[in-house]
């Protein structure tokens, strides 16, 4: 299919592409990657009267080291994060989201910005920022503001970043639980989105688990932490018993998406499988 | 015969495919050319009140915009049915019409509603969602079995129980009679389901009426341009045969999808005329799943009845065979004659009844989809084998060791004639499944399953073995059992005066590589090079009269009308060699590229023989100049390849994931002209079967909506569900054609679903799991685990 017609704007600097926001309004969309968007507009279930492409702003493009935690601009590619040695030592689950995200293609283009505003339940990395315990920094006509991850994602395609915002960066912070941590995901045949995708980071350093998140994305209409099985896991030595009774919770209290290819009763069992070999994984 | 039959010339195509310089349908442009887009319905049953199409035509750029109503006033039908099958009781087939626009009611999601012209493609997507269209939603039917009751809701009014015929295949007494005397009766109730062709390249049309000449001119995603040709002009619009060309250029892949003359394709040829400007239409991934004809899809209860000592009495299926909403071309032989003929198998099964209803749904139509109707076939037989064998305890290779008819090879031995209708030609079924035990290393396996039994593992091992019928086929014959049709093909060798060749065949490639074997056999038969011979296929206006490619016929059937094209070349240039060497040609034999006196050094070569036919100033005398022959070939009957499949699957027991650790062919097709496109043909067609076995089905829900209609839904296997394939092949000749030749394009697709299906069933023999509906995914199988618990 072909989209609707549409205006295309190309923004060269972040404070060009939030006035350019602020011009279009509701009308506009911000193209980063294209690969959620434009198979959308092809679709025209999404029929934005303007795009303004970040593509060119060279600024956004970063992984950086700043000591407490590891800024990665809003568009660094999926190829980016997934061939970077520094993410693979300070947060190596959010390095094995990267790399098993659709294909060469897709993962030369898209970007973990993009990926984050557009919040599909079924996106891999949602869970693994709430796990890596991320902040999100967005810009917009009134400055710069941060937004603690747990606040991020608000609902079904939902989340706080405001109409004439722009995502610019996404920080995990560099302790122990994330350079700990892991992602495993149980592909949907053929889309190869996560129907699960469980991402742990963990602290055992000290013997027992000390510091534990889990998140989980595919698996509820949005990506969850499972607070439940952090506190069974917490105090507690990571070993076969601790890990089969921790993991035999996971997304118990929650709603868990169904739809026709996978009932919520195999996906919450699935959780459950996914999170017992993360763990396992972990020990 | 000189070197290179038999060798694995790399494929001459590759070349421009690899480079992505193909040139397809909708790479083509015409000046003035103007863009169709049809707009389809979004409800699977509806009566339509209104269709609305002012706005639509009022936008800027767009030319015309027609309804049903206007085609309907033209007098034209739709796309017509190829194959008449009639009702048990004599009754005629239904033939309910198509058109190519609906007027009065629409049937599937996808049928087309209007079709709208504009200068551009985006302003005629546009238009197309400014027609307004008021539908009156009604019930609709998928379940082929469901829509013969009473009271379902009606498809055509002038298709009573939405049945379209009832057909039987067999001898029904004897084979009650061997149920009542079975000792043993293994039976399988199951859907074989619905799945989406799929070719990379969609369909497409760029159509245009030159009103100079009275011509018409359609490039179209063909399997068979001729076909469409005829169907276009003789049924369709009524456009004088000649006065209609019809190109298929680069084809991007088909499995069957396109060799039926779809309605829109007629639709955009019609409306060049109504505009006086080409038009053309290429489908979008959607449509491709809303409208190009899928598979399968049969509802079957089926009975295998057993002696005491283990040998196949009996066999017996009901099949319920949706049609989809209207006939396409072939829709009825599929389930019919394409289906119930094979149901004997490899065995010497004395009793076979076969029954098929065919049904017409609120779905998609069906046709043939690689394979058609022999994988259904196949299914049945190969999963009661299997199962049968299991429930007495027999291993399953030795049941059917001994229940397979003998080695014939169709010379010494008689052709094999079965209980439904045909004469298996040459075969060696032993042959090939001793070869693969070997192969496969079957008792070690077995030895293998065994430990990682005692390991708490679930591994399994499953057996297909196949024959088929294809090289489609002796007219008469199908014309018989219904064909409108004959299916010869034919083939011209034109002989330059240097000596090059260029072969004009009625088959056409899209994917099988006829532009290297056909090659490969000219060639090797001139004593000339590959780069000396040039094949052209797919164009109305340039090759003879030939039936295309489907059915695994092109080197069976065109491949023999290439070799009769070649004998007689070989006759006229011996007859003028003979000239030049002053002998008579029954003096001379043809070898390594030129004719020899026999017992002496004289010789004249191909290409002085070419030249002095072309340049006759020393000629026989009475002889015509020139060298060019064309030929027709009907083959004597179909060709029978075979072969024996092993699958070994492991499943994990948390998550219910089928994995495929080994995967073990040998198909016998015959004498082999290029050993790496058969391998190629073999692997695809393997991957083909194992999709419909774990990853591939339609999804409808009861008001017919079709769930997966996108590549993120509908799960095509990819290169890493795949295994290792280990082939190999015997070989034994089919003694009815020249070249010795069966075919090799559907047997993979035709063994592989049951193989993969019983290795699952194997692996599950602990948890008590009989059968289980395909495709096998993750959560299928998880579930069965956990009820059997
Ligand atoms: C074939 C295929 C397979 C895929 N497989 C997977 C998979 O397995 N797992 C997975 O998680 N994803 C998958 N994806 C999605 C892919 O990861 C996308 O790249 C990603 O979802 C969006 O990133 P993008 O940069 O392409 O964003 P775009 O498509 O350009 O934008 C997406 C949305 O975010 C907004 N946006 C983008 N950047 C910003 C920003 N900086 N600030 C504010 N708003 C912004 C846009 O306006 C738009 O609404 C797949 C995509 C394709 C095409």
């Amino acid at each position: 299919m072909i989209p609707e017609s549409f205006d295309y704007q190309r923004a060269s600097s972040v404070s060009e592409a939030i006035s350019l926001l602020q011009k279009h309004g509701e009308d506009a969309k911000i193209l980063a990657g294209g690969h959620s968007l434009v198979p959308t507009m092809k679709l025209r279930l999404a029929t934005p009267g303007t795009l303004i492409d970040i593509g060119g702003i060279s600024e956004l493009k970063y992984i950086n080291d700043k000591g407490d935690y590891l800024a990665i601009g809003a568009r660094a590619t999926h190829w980016d994060i997934e061939s970077s040695d520094l993410v693979a030592q300070k947060a190596p689950a959010l390095s094995q989201a990267a790399g098993q995200i659709g294909d060469v293609q897709v993962r030369n283009r898209g970007t973990i910005g993009g990926v984050l505003a557009h919040s599909d339940p079924q996106a891999d990395y949602p869970g693994v920022v709430l796990a890596l315990n991320a902040t999100i920094v967005v810009q917009g006509s009134r400055g710069e503001r941060t937004i603690a991850v747990s606040d991020y994602f608000t609902g079904l395609w939902e989340t706080a970043l405001g109409e004439d915002e722009l995502l610019t960066e996404v920080r995990i912070p560099t302790d122990r639980a994330n350079a700990n941590s892991c992602y495993l995901k149980f592909p949907q045949p053929a889309s190869r989105y996560p129907f699960v995708g469980c991402a742990v980071a963990m602290d055992s350093s000290a013997g027992n688990c000390s510091d534990v998140r889990i998140g989980f994305s595919g698996v509820g209409e949005t990506a969850f932490r499972d607070s439940g099985v952090e506190d069974a896991l917490r105090g507690n030595t990571l070993n076969e018993s601790a890990i089969a009774s921790a993991s035999a919770k996971a997304a118990d209290a929650r709603s868990v998406l169904s739809d026709v290819f996978v009932s919520e009763e195999y996906r919450r069992a699935m959780a459950k499988v996914y999170l017992k070999r993360a763990l396992t994984k972990l020990t | 015969m000189g070197d290179l039959i038999g060798k694995s010339v790399k494929r001459v195509e590759d070349n421009r495919f690899l480079k992505g310089e193909g040139k397809y349908t909708d790479d083509f442009n015409m000046p003035n050319q103007t863009f169709a887009v049809y707009l389809r319905s979004p409800h699977a049953h509806a009566n339509l009140v209104s269709v609305d199409i002012s706005a639509a035509k009022a936008m800027d750029g767009v030319i015309t915009v027609f309804t049903g109503k206007d085609i309907k006033d033209a007098g034209i039908v739709g796309s017509i049915c190829g194959w008449q099958v009639d009702f048990k009781n004599g009754d005629t087939m239904k033939e309910p019409g198509h058109p190519i626009l609906a007027f009065d009611k629409v049937r599937h999601v996808g049928d087309a509603v209007a079709l709208v012209i504009a200068e551009d493609f985006g302003t005629a997507v546009d238009a197309a969602s400014a027609v307004e269209v008021n539908y009156e939603v009604l019930d609709a039917i998928v379940d082929p079995k469901a829509a013969v009751q009473d009271g379902a809701p009606q498809v055509h009014d002038d298709v009573p129980n939405n049945t379209i015929f009832d057909w039987e295949l067999g001898n029904k007494e004897e084979t009650d009679a061997a149920f009542e005397n079975a000792h043993h009766i293994t039976e399988l109730s199951y859907h074989n389901q619905k799945i989406v062709p799929n070719a990379i390249e969609p369909r497409a049309a760029l159509a245009h009426f030159d009103s100079n000449d009275d011509k018409y001119t359609l490039y179209t995603t063909s399997q068979n341009p001729h076909l469409a040709r005829l169907i276009i002009a003789a049924f369709v619009l009524s456009i004088p045969e000649h006065k209609l060309r019809v190109i298929a250029p680069d084809v991007g892949g088909g499995f069957g999808s396109k060799i039926f003359t779809y309605n829109d394709e007629c639709g955009v040829l019609w409306a060049s005329k109504q505009i006086g400007r080409p038009v053309k239409w290429t489908a979008d991934r959607t449509e491709a799943f809303l409208t190009d004809c899928h598979g399968r899809d049969h509802v079957t209860d089926a009975k295998l009845a057993l002696d005491a000592e283990g040998n196949i009495t009996g066999l017996r299926t009901k099949t319920y065979a949706s049609l989809g909403a209207y006939l396409s071309n072939f829709s009825t032989c599929i389930p019919t004659w394409l289906h119930g003929t094979l149901m004997q198998g490899l065995y010497t099964t004395p009793a076979v009844h076969v029954d098929v209803t065919g049904v017409v749904t609120n779905t998609v139509p069906v046709d043939a989809v690689r394979g058609a109707g022999r994988p259904e076939a196949s299914f049945c037989v190969e999963r009661l084998v299997e199962t049968a064998a299991r429930e007495i305890g027999m291993d399953p290779a030795e049941f059917r060791l001994k229940n397979f008819i003998p080695p014939f090879d169709g010379v010494e031995q008689e052709g094999y004639q079965t209980q439904v209708a045909l004469q298996y030609d040459s075969g060696n079924y032993e042959g090939a499944l001793k070869k693969v035990l070997k192969n496969a290393n079957y008792e070690k396996l077995k030895e293998e399953r065994a430990a990682a039994r005692s390991d708490g593992k679930l591994m399994g091992i499953g057996f297909s073995t196949y024959v088929e019928a294809c090289g489609i086929a002796p007219s008469a014959v199908v014309g018989s059992l219904g064909a409108r049709v004959g299916l010869y093909d034919a083939a011209s060798i034109r002989v330059h005066p240097t000596g090059k060749v260029t072969i004009f065949v009625g088959a056409h490639s899209h994917g099988q590589g006829h532009e290297t074997t056909f090659a490969q056999i000219v060639a090797d038969s001139f004593g000339i090079g590959m780069d000396d011979v040039n094949v052209l296929h797919g164009d109305t206006e340039n090759v003879p009269f030939g039936m295309g490619t489907y059915g695994s016929r092109s080197l069976a059937v065109c491949g023999s009308a290439i070799m009769k094209s070649v004998d007689k070349v070989k006759e006229k240039g011996a007859r003028i060699a003979a000239h030049k060497l002053e002998c008579s040609p029954e003096d001379l034999e043809f070898a390594n590229g030129s004719w020899n006196v026999k017992g002496t050094e004289k010789s004249v070569g191909f290409g002085d023989v070419a030249l002095t036919a072309y340049v006759p100033h020393d000629y026989p005398e009475n002889e015509e100049p020139g060298l060019d022959f064309a030929s027709f070939y009907d083959p004597t009957n179909f060709v029978y390849p075979f072969g024996a499949h092993i699958c070994v699957v492991e499943i994990d027991k948390d998550t219910g994931e089928v994995k495929i650790v080994r995967y073990i062919a040998v198909d016998d097709a015959g004498n082999i002209i290029n050993p790496m496109i058969a391998e190629g043909q073999v692997h695809g067609g393997i991957a083909h079967g194992i999709g419909q076995a774990l990853y591939e089905g339609a999804l409808y829900d009861d008001s017919g909506q079709l769930l997966n209609a996108s590549m993120l839904d509908y799960c095509i296997p990819r290169a890493d569900n795949m295994p290792f394939f280990e082939t190999d092949h015997t070989i034994t000749p089919c003694p009815h054609n020249p070249l010795g030749v069966k075919g090799i394009g559907e047997a993979g697709t035709i063994a592989s679903t049951p193989a993969v299906v019983n290795a699952v069933m194997d692996a599950l023999t602990d948890y008590g799991v009989k059968d289980l509906q395909m495709p096998l995914t993750p959560q299928r199988v998880w579930t069965a685990m956990q009820q059997a618990k």
